[in-house]
């Protein structure tokens, strides 16, 4: 290869990777939603396919961790974003607070989901539930209506398993238990509950699971998917294993019910293909889609009446707990600082 | 040295012909401006959101976060460094001086580690050391225990464990440059040592090591900002580092401003201790001498010696690369039964090198031009040692706080290039920065500069100085000298700094996750979509193919790295 053959190769590479050519002009409004999301590609790919048969709308996707709301609100006004999809309800009011969502009024939506699951105004809405459950070794005491509060109880000092506090997961009911009992109950129950750790909060949420079974602990809190995609062997014939080796109960708030989150989305503010973002948020909440939230994903879905999946339905029913979401958003930053405040993950 | 001139004759000529203008002070000044500036606009647009101020923030961390992290920060970078320095060191020495059955297989093997992401380590060894993993179950069964209760053996989900890790796999970051190094060095030293009495430990410690503290200090640098700024492995194990506690400020309280200011407090700390070490390392000289009649001949064992030497050598790729590796290899087979090959792998394949390929292109030339600055001024101006040091600041912010400082300046690019587009032609432009792969190759280019900005300036401070000056007295300028001297002689360092930053920017998570375009995937990413949603055994192709995308830079790194004999 000639010198400058190599180097007019090297350009090329450079104009196709870095050139304008790939940046994404706002598609033109007939038949294509642009959707970023921090939902795993292998949890949604399933529902997007779908839609994009049923609709005839093609989906370009990416998937952000962290730092979608300050990727979008860069982007500014020419931004490529139509649908923001993202997990836990602080995420999702935090993208209305950076005022990167518009509102959407739309008649499917309000029919399929309920008030307490989406904003008044239209800005955003939750799209699956998932509740904070208990993993628990099988044959433990007490598990019957156990709850949340109990989980401090000296009782079980040196047997919990969970995650790090600052997690979205714990750090959303920290807030919720904020919402119900006050800071000075809820910093006495955290103090108890990592009192009780039986190792540094860390790890994922299959890890307590898979900690039960090893014996290092008796009990902790986890997210309700998990126990279908481990008991239903989709992760694998060791994720089986830890899996079918607990006890799966629903914990509450006393005189209350069981803490949830929800995965949810908003259409952006800039949206350049506004109609299909709507259209995509309508089918999201759609009887098939729902069902699908719960085959593929093993959520609860929002619209009532949609199936669960059996791995879940067996679990019992769902009381969920009356707390409003958006009080619990609000209380995130204040549950974060207890969680540092009495060296939670230290 | 006309062996290394001959190898690289063919570099030579190009070079020339682009001819001493080109190399002017004027032009030095303009790219090692443009580099600094690269670097410092995601900087000052993070100065300028920590100013926006974070209320309560500092009393806050005084009282509960900072003692703990600051600790857990220290100790664990204390001790990746022991482990780095101690492991590359170690084994750069036993390929250098000694020769023993196996030794040329180890010379590469110990640079595979380089080839896996932290976390990915960090979650196979969970797996394979959890008390329910293969490991423990079969020392279980082998020693008739019915219960896990019954051995409890140290959990890797702590700051020991998140050490040996880090530790085992950051190595190769040492071992590299001081192999180089070991190589280079001309017997004579060695052999006086010896005459004077030395024992081949004494040698090792009092003559080689000391020689070689230039290529340490570059080597522990760079691991040591790696393992400063891991987020994956260190938050997985437990472990509450300062860059943790920066995330759980920003993702957690949807506090920028405060993550911000963390991380720029961080970065000038790094910058206080490198400066301490350099300072500490000025006074010394390391000159090399222009005729080097022959190099430090190996050792040669056999018997017991050759075994025991093979076995330590073997140890650090064993866990750092062999054990996770293997462990991956074997799920990625139990789900290519069941699963198949994903199709977008191959797409994927393709976007990770060419975004790698280019960003590394760029890093190395911007990399080689600014390292070249102090060549060209008589005087060495204090402020050409400043834009270098400019140039290397990305390396120590972590990686997502980067892309996030990244933003602003693109935005504002872009806004301006749309402005002055409808100013011309009337009508606007899409995302050229943001939307288009530019930013990713951006931020890749500022992270890693540092790496091919060190190995530059390593390379060319092997050249013995009185080459250069011998082509000043022939007539040539300063640029002139660097075109014809210095870069021939430079190429294998550049060229490894090179191909350390396209491993790094194949590994490198949260930057090409929150800044690639719609539809593009690369391998990290969809390593961690995987591994995000507790099916990372589902990536493990994934995970496998970033291992063999880096296997050949590795290969390629040792070549360039060995001297020719």
């Amino acid at each position: 290869m000639s010198r400058h053959r190599f180097a007019l190769g090297l350009l090329t590479l450079a104009a196709l990777v870095c050139g304008p050519a790939r940046a994404q002009a706002p598609a033109p409004a007939s038949g294509e939603v642009n959707l970023y999301t921090t939902r795993e590609p292998g949890l949604i790919r399933p529902l997007l396919d779908a839609f994009t048969a049923k609709s005839g709308v093609k989906v370009n996707t990416v998937f952000v961790d962290k730092g979608l709301a300050e990727r979008v609100a860069a982007e500014g006004a020419r931004s490529a974003a139509d649908v923001l999809m993202t997990v836990d309800i602080g995420n999702l009011i935090e993208l209305v607070d950076k005022d990167l969502a518009q509102p959407v009024r739309s008649p499917a939506i309000e029919a399929a989901v309920p008030a307490s699951l989406r904003d008044p105004e239209g800005r955003w809405l939750a799209l699956s539930i998932r509740a904070r459950v208990a993993y628990a070794k099988p044959g433990l005491k007490g598990l019957d209506g156990i709850t949340y509060e109990s989980l401090a109880d000296p009782k079980y000092k040196g047997e919990v398993c969970l995650r790090s506090g600052q997690h979205p997961y714990n750090t959303a009911l920290i807030a919720a238990y904020l919402v119900k009992h006050g800071e000075e109950k809820a910093e006495a129950w955290l103090r108890g509950l990592k009192d009780n750790l039986a190792r540094k909060a860390g790890g994922g949420d299959r890890d307590v699971a898979r900690d039960i079974v090893a014996d290092l602990c008796d009990i902790g809190l986890a997210n309700s998917y998990y126990v279908g995609l481990m008991r239903s062997g989709r992760g694998g014939p060791e994720q089986k294993k830890w899996g079918d080796g607990i006890t799966v109960a629903l914990p509450v708030f006393e005189g209350g019910g069981t803490h949830v989150n929800v995965s949810g989305a908003v259409v952006a503010k800039s949206a350049p293909n506004r109609d299909n973002a709507v259209k995509l948020l309508e089918y999201l909440v759609s009887d098939e889609a729902q069902g699908l939230y719960a085959k593929a994903d093993y959520e609860y879905p929002v619209k009532p009446g949609a199936p669960v999946d059996p791995l879940l339905a067996e679990l019992g029913p769902l009381k969920i707990d009356a707390t409003p979401l958006v009080e619990i958003a609000r209380r995130r930053k204040a549950a974060s600082l207890l969680v540092d405040k009495v060296g939670f993950d230290k | 040295m006309p062996t290394e001139r001959a190898a690289l004759g063919r570099l030579a000529p190009r070079l020339r012909a682009a001819g001493p203008a080109a190399w002017s002070p004027r032009v030095w000044a303009l790219v090692a401006g443009f580099a600094a500036l690269l670097v410092l606009a995601p900087l000052a647009s993070l100065a300028v959101e920590a100013l926006r101020g974070s209320s309560g923030l500092w009393p806050h961390l005084l009282a509960y976060v900072l003692p703990q992290a600051v600790r857990d920060t220290v100790l664990l970078l204390a001790g990746v460094g022991l482990v780095v320095v101690a492991v590359g060191a170690g084994a750069a020495w036993l390929v250098a001086a000694y020769e023993f059955p196996g030794r040329r297989l180890l010379d590469w093997a110990l640079l595979l580690p380089l080839a896996v992401p932290t976390y990915i380590v960090a979650y196979a060894y969970l797996d394979l050391l959890h008390p329910v993993g293969p490991i423990q179950s079969g020392l279980r069964a082998l020693f008739g225990y019915a219960r896990p209760r019954d051995l409890v053996l140290p959990d890797v989900r702590s700051l020991p464990g998140c050490i040996l890790l880090l530790g085992f796999v950051l190595y190769p970051y040492v071992y590299l440059p001081v192999r180089a190094l070991f190589l280079m060095q001309s017997a004579s030293l060695i052999e006086a040592g010896r005459s004077l009495g030395l024992g081949p430990a004494a040698v090792f410690r009092r003559v080689a090591l000391p020689l070689a503290r230039p290529a340490l200090a570059l080597g522990a640098s760079l691991a040591l900002l790696e393992a400063l700024n891991d987020i994956g492995a260190a938050e997985f194990l437990g472990v509450r580092t300062l860059t943790v506690s920066i995330y759980a400020t920003w993702v957690n309280r949807s506090d920028l401003p405060g993550a911000a200011g963390i991380a720029l407090v961080m970065l000038v700390l790094v910058l206080a201790l490198i400066s301490v070490e350099r300072a500490a390392r000025r006074r010394r000289h390391y000159a090399g001498a222009a005729q080097r009649s022959r190099r430090m001949s190996r050792t040669r064992l056999s018997g017991l010696p050759a075994l025991l030497a093979l076995g330590l050598g073997l140890a650090p790729v064993t866990v750092g690369f062999l054990l996770p590796a293997g462990y991956l290899a074997v799920a990625a087979l139990e789900r290519l039964g069941s699963a198949g090959l994903s199709a977008a792998i191959v797409s994927e394949t393709l976007a990770t090198l060419a975004y790698a390929g280019v960003a590394a292109l760029f890093a190395t030339g911007l990399g080689l031009v600014v390292a070249a600055g102090p060549l060209l001024s008589a005087g060495g101006a204090a402020w050409r040692d400043a834009l270098l040091r400019c140039a290397t600041l990305g390396y120590a912010v972590p990686g997502a706080i980067l892309a996030i400082g990244l933003m602003p300046p693109l935005s504002a690019l872009d806004g301006a290039l749309d402005a002055l587009s409808r100013q011309i032609t009337g009508t606007g432009l899409a995302l050229v920065g943001l939307g288009s792969g530019t930013a990713l190759v951006y931020a890749y280019v500022v992270r890693f500069l540092a790496i091919t900005v060190g190995s530059s300036e390593a390379g060319l401070a092997r050249v013995p100085r009185s080459l250069g000056d011998a082509a000043r007295v022939l007539g040539r300028g300063p640029g002139g000298a660097l075109a014809r001297v210095h870069l021939p002689l430079t190429a294998p360092a550049v060229l490894s700094g090179a191909l350390l930053v396209f491993v790094d920017c194949v590994k490198e998570l949260p930057a090409t996750l929150l800044l690639r375009p719609l539809n593009v995937e690369t391998l990290a990413t969809h390593l961690y979509g995987e591994a995000a949603r507790g099916t990372y055994e589902d990536g493990a192709v994934a995970a496998l193919l970033i291992v063999a995308v880096g296997l050949l830079p590795v290969a390629l790194l040792l070549r360039v790295s060995t001297p020719k004999t």
